[in-house]
């Protein structure tokens, strides 16, 4: 049981037969229940009380992500060639060989945006599921605040594909020099997608919902 | 309600079970499966590609790095070095690499692994592009049918002609001279192959060089075509001139085998590959027609052979048939002496046409058709002799020969290895002759002779002594007379002599005399009767004017 659950009398709009407006925040009659979709008056979006599926769906995108960051890690992420033979190098092996370098920085930099930040997400997207699935109460707030993070440091994961669409860009000469995107950097542009649809498809309102629920 | 009291017979009835209701999963899991076939789709491949992991050692891991050294083959990337490590005895470096599964054909239990690095020779270099790039590791797959995935790197680059056009040739030599790994190899100085391998023989006995003939020269390897080593420079000093020949700077240097086809040969059927050859000294010996089995046989020489070396050339009436192949001391009792053995390779077959007529003579075993036709021949005075090659180093060579005049000499038709008589060499009869000479100068009295000359000498001396003391005075005094006599004769025969005056005046009153008695003559042809009556006065005058001197001197 939340302390400032129990202080705050929740309403919902649930409850009272209106709905909300995911977008303008117009606040409708709702329909009886066996009704065809409705849309905002003002905006026309679809009108919904609550995502449809939403955990289910933020778990299967969240899984697809999990799985493609396996071979996105694995596999070679760019191919870069100089005097002398060329050379394939993954996403780990890139952060290794520019600490070895020296270069901490840029190397802490390419670790955050492409293994602490997707970690991040999927440890915190999992938790979300799981906590609305199971129905609790736990730490309402704090698991509201951590959807925010999830959904604005989500976009940073594409740091990693910038680079490498950079590089491949700007290094074309030739036989002294040539930089080729591989298959590891597609697979990790899959994961930052998969993982950024699925913390939209969350819907961080099932977070509250059970204090309604616990009120019946 | 009347339906309560008698009760409601629906209440009879049982209840539904209610089932849970069954989760239908959304069409949005086909996201997770897609990327779980995406996933499976790359692991299977991965899997595919991944090919076996090899081991190599070498001796050393110069060169070589993890993760970047690259395993090709023909230039082709299969694989790289994931790990070096040493081997437990640390003798050895481990070079472990991962290869593609494509390249599991190649792992044959002969492949052969080898690390290019920049290597540069005598007419040669290779590898060079591995200053740039960094060494990788080359592999060449054999024709095993076993796989195996632990090998042995070799150190240096093995031939390279796997997949090439062209014939192998194994060619047999008693040592390989200069003849380098990659060395050319020459067919009327074109280069058309190269020395792939060298090898001593088991055993040590000779080598064997491996040769690759590119194609399509490999046509030009028959049955009949005889390779010699080209190596250096063949200096030759003949009746025509020196000749010099090479094959070409790089042979002289690195050495080179050439091969030409025997000009004699009939059976000129292509060799397989992998045939076997004689490789030849040089091009004589190459082109010389084959020598065939060769027989021993045995000289026994009373004398001392010092000079015959082995190998030393056995002559048949001037043509080289053969050569020594040992010389052996032996000890006859009954005569206490230390005859000479010396033992000799024959080749008949190097008699050229007389072997053949005489192979087509008779029937019998070549034993002893040979041994018969020997003893004809000893029988005729056919000698062995040894000779001087070599007049400044004294080299001697063994000569069969027919020796005029020579005493007979037995002959074993049986004995194997025939045993040829011998006369003494040409040096050793000269040597006798010089010394019976010696001898015939050693009896002459010296020492009496001298005695006898001393005494003469002595004699003559005392002779010489008198002729000095008593004979040259008197001949010097008489010499001194003649001269005075002669300085008198001189003084007398003198320009002014004065009986030169005398004879003068005495010729020139001779003369008016005789020009008196002429004009007294004339006078008395014309006047015979003065006579008689003296003188007329008047027929005087021109008697008078023309002896007018005459008359003065009356």
């Amino acid at each position: 049981m939340d302390s400032l659950a129990g202080a705050c009398v929740i309403t919902r709009a649930i409850g009272i037969g209106l709905v909300a407006c995911r977008t303008c925040g117009l606040v409708t009659r709702r329909l009886p229940i066996p009704s065809p979709p409705t849309s905002c008056p003002r905006c026309t979006t679809l009108l919904r009380e609550r995502l449809p599926r939403s955990a289910e769906n933020t778990l299967a995108w969240l899984i697809a992500g999990v799985i493609l960051y396996i071979p996105a890690n694995v596999l070679p992420v760019m191919y870069v060639s100089g005097v002398g033979g060329g050379e394939e190098s993954t996403i780990l092996g890139g952060v290794l060989s520019f600490w070895r370098a020296g270069s901490w920085d840029i190397a802490a930099l390419i670790f955050t945006a492409s293994v602490a930040v997707p970690a991040t997400k999927f440890l915190a997207l999992g938790l979300l599921v799981w906590t609305v699935h199971r129905g609790t109460s736990w730490a309402r707030r704090q698991r509201t605040s951590l959807y925010r993070v999830v959904e604005i440091i989500g976009y940073w994961s594409m740091l990693d594909v910038v680079v490498v669409a950079l590089t491949a860009a700007l290094l074309k000469f030739k036989a002294l020099g040539t930089a080729e995107p591989r298959l590891g950097i597609v697979l990790f542009c899959g994961v930052v997608v998969t993982t950024m649809i699925a913390a939209l498809s969350f819907d961080p309102r099932l977070i509250w919902d059970m204090e309604a629920n616990d009120g019946h | 309600m009347g339906t309560d009291a008698r009760g409601d017979p629906r209440d009879e009835l049982p209840t539904p079970r209610v089932l849970r209701r069954r989760w239908v999963p959304s069409l949005i899991w086909l996201v997770p499966l897609t990327a779980v076939v995406i996933g499976a789709t790359l692991v299977v491949n991965a899997w595919r590609t991944a090919g076996p992991r090899v081991t190599i050692s070498f001796q050393t891991a110069q060169g070589l790095e993890v993760g970047k050294t690259l395993v090709k083959y023909r230039n082709v990337t299969i694989g790289h070095v994931t790990a070096i490590s040493l081997s437990s005895d640390h003798n050895r470096v481990l070079v472990s690499a991962d290869l593609l599964s494509s390249a599991k054909d190649l792992l044959t239990a002969d492949a052969r692994f080898w690390v290019v690095r920049p290597r540069i020779g005598i007419g040669w270099a290779s590898g060079l592009e591995t200053l740039i790039s960094g060494s990788y590791i080359a592999v060449e797959a054999g024709e095993a049918k076993a796989r195996q995935t632990d090998f042995v790197g070799l150190e240096n680059p093995p031939p390279s002609t796997h997949g090439l056009l062209g014939k192998n040739v194994m060619l047999h030599a008693k040592d390989v001279g200069s003849l380098a790994l990659d060395a050319p190899v020459y067919f009327r100085h074109f280069e058309v192959g190269h020395v792939i391998d060298r090898e001593l023989e088991a055993g040590g006995q000779g080598a064997r060089v491996v040769v690759f003939i590119d194609a399509p020269y490999d046509r030009l390897v028959t049955r009949a075509t005889r390779f010699w080593n080209a190596s250096g420079i063949d200096l030759t000093l003949g009746a025509d001139g020196m000749k010099l020949r090479t094959q070409s700077l790089a042979s002289v240097l690195a050495g080179g085998v050439a091969f030409e086809i025997a000009p004699t040969a009939q059976d000129v059927g292509q060799a397989p590959s992998g045939a076997e050859f004689t490789l030849f000294g040089d091009q004589a010996a190459a082109m010389a027609p084959p020598d065939g089995e060769p027989r021993y046989v045995h000289m026994r020489f009373a004398q001392s052979l010092r000079g015959l070396s082995v190998g030393a050339p056995v002559d048949f009436v001037g043509v080289n048939i053969g050569q020594v192949f040992s010389v052996d001391l032996d000890y006859d009792a009954e005569h206490q002496s230390f005859p000479v053995i010396v033992t000799a390779l024959i080749y008949p077959r190097r008699m050229g046409k007389a072997y053949e007529v005489l192979e087509q003579s008779g029937t019998a075993t070549n034993e002893d058709k040979m041994a018969r036709l020997v003893g004809r021949l000893v029988a005729r005075g056919l000698r062995a002799q040894p000779r001087t090659g070599n007049l400044l180093t004294g080299q001697l060579y063994i000569a069969l020969d027919f020796i005029p005049g020579v005493r007979p000499a037995s002959f074993a038709v049986n004995a194997r290895p025939l045993e040829i008589p011998t006369v003494p060499g040409s040096v050793q009869e000269l040597q006798q002759k010089l010394v019976s000479i010696v001898d015939k100068i050693d009896r002459i009295p010296i020492a009496q002779i001298g005695a006898h000359l001393d005494e003469n000498l002595v004699d003559l001396d005392s002779a010489l002594r008198e002729l000095r003391t008593d004979v040259l005075p008197a001949g010097s005094a008489a010499f001194n007379s003649l001269y005075t006599t002669l300085g008198t004769v001189d003084h007398a025969l003198a320009d002014d002599a004065p009986w030169r005056d005398n004879i003068d005046q005495t010729l020139v009153e001779a003369r008016s005399t005789l020009r008196s008695v002429r004009s007294l003559t004339d006078y008395l042809d014309r006047h015979p009767e003065a006579l008689l009556r003296g003188r007329h006065p008047s027929q005087s005058t021109v008697s008078e004017r023309s002896t007018s001197p005459a008359r003065g001197g009356k």
